[in-house]
């Protein structure tokens, strides 16, 4: 028995060794990827392509809660954002009052219209999106165009990108939002409990040679196109008027122009 | 053997608890793919009329089998590379959408997915956010 605990010692080893190469083999041979597509993907002729997309607000044309209301609902009706009042409100588009928006801009004397006025508001949908930075899983991205994007499948709702996004842009769900859905339409998701929401600037409208819809219902006062194309409406707007945009000074650069 | 006469019967009673699922369908029936509801007649899919009992957009036994796989593919070519067309082996091209393309002609989640996915025990979370269609998607379009 003197060598016993030796040779137990070796036999031991020797044991991990070899069970520790099989299940690397093995585990190279599950990890193989699995059985891809048989076709293959594409880009649609129909979509529209950008650099950069951007928005241009003409806030002396989209100046009424009527307006403005309008605009949101048909945003919220088409993208099925459920209508839950209080402190668990779910928005993509929505409106706000002029310091409110602009912090950074502080005048002490403003004229009347644009101190009373409501400002119309959504996903800046940034250059340097802070949203983006923060979250742990990549369930939040920027696209080559420009265009923040949330895939809900993997966003674990930890609510980073909230509490990172200076503009008040996403909306958690704290329940599941079906109920609160009047309407639904059946030709886009919802979303489930635990997920975090935002405007997409209707990629998938985009995809398809349409515009956004809050562009379509505003009847001109929405702008939307490519900012790196100096003959698109955006450009010439910004071009022939002067605009502002939120919080430019924390360096997000946002995509959406107000035109005041 | 020490205590013999309580560990040999406590051991052929483990064995055969352990193994209770062999012997217990043991000459029972063969598994059998449950009868699922196959569309049929003209659909209409992102504008082009599609024969709906035709064919799926890939082979039936492919599409059985790699189903899931190809609806992840789907979605991260969508979500991440912008592309939001599949072009099937035969050449055919269809939008990548769950709900508006599958869920088209597969409209009765109840006779169709829910057939395999309840045999076979398994949960997918889709229709947690993806919408059911109310009888055929079509009407809605």
């Amino acid at each position: 028995m003197n060598s016993s605990r030796r040779y137990f010692l070796k036999v031991a080893g020797l044991s991990a060794f070899a069970l520790a190469g099989g299940a690397g083999a093995a585990m190279a041979a599950g990890s193989a990827p699995a059985p891809a597509g048989r076709g293959s993907y594409e880009a649609s002729e129909k979509a529209l392509k950008a650099g950069r997309w951007a928005m241009v607000i003409d806030t002396r044309k989209l100046n009424t809660v009527e307006r403005m209301r309008k605009v949101i609902d048909a945003c919220h009706k088409y993208h099925n954002v459920p209508d839950i009042p209080g402190t668990q409100e779910v928005k993509w588009l929505w409106d706000d009052t002029y310091h409110h928006a602009f912090s950074d801009e502080v005048h002490p004397v403003l004229p009347t219209r644009v101190e009373e006025s409501r400002f119309f508001m959504l996903c800046n949908h940034c250059e340097n999106p802070s949203c983006v930075r923060v979250c742990p899983v990549k369930a939040t991205y920027k696209t080559e165009q420009g265009l923040v994007a949330i895939d809900y499948h993997r966003c674990i709702g930890c609510r980073f990108c909230m509490a990172a996004c200076p503009y008040g842009s996403r909306s958690f769900n704290f329940q599941d939002p079906r109920p609160f859905i009047k309407d639904l339409n059946p030709a886009y998701p919802t979303r489930m409990r635990g997920v975090v929401e935002k405007c997409t600037f209707c990629a998938e409208r985009l995809e398809k040679g349409l515009l956004p819809v809050c562009v379509e219902a505003s009847e001109g006062a929405i702008l939307f196109g490519d900012l790196r194309d100096p003959d698109s409406v955006v450009s010439k707007a910004l071009a022939e008027n002067y605009s502002i945009r939120r919080k430019p000074s924390l360096g997000t650069d946002p995509g959406v122009y107000y035109i005041i | 053997m020490y205590n013999a006469k309580y560990v040999i019967p406590g051991l052929a009673v483990f064995v055969g608890i352990f193994t209770m699922p062999f012997w217990l369908n043991f000459g029972s029936e063969e598994y059998r793919y449950p009868e699922v509801a196959l569309p049929k007649g003209q659909i209409v899919i992102d504008g082009q009329s599609v024969d709906a009992g035709a064919a799926c957009i890939e082979p039936k036994e492919w599409m059985r089998a790699n189903h899931m796989s190809l609806l992840i593919e789907w979605r991260d070519q969508a979500l991440r590379n912008e592309k939001r067309v599949y072009v099937a082996s035969d050449g055919r091209k269809w939008e990548t959408s769950l709900q508006n393309t599958c869920m088209a002609c597969h409209g009765d989640k109840e006779a169709f997915c829910d057939k395999c996915h309840d045999t076979n025990s398994v949960n997918p979370y889709c229709w947690d956010c993806h919408v059911i269609p109310q009888g055929n998607n079509h009407e809605f379009e």
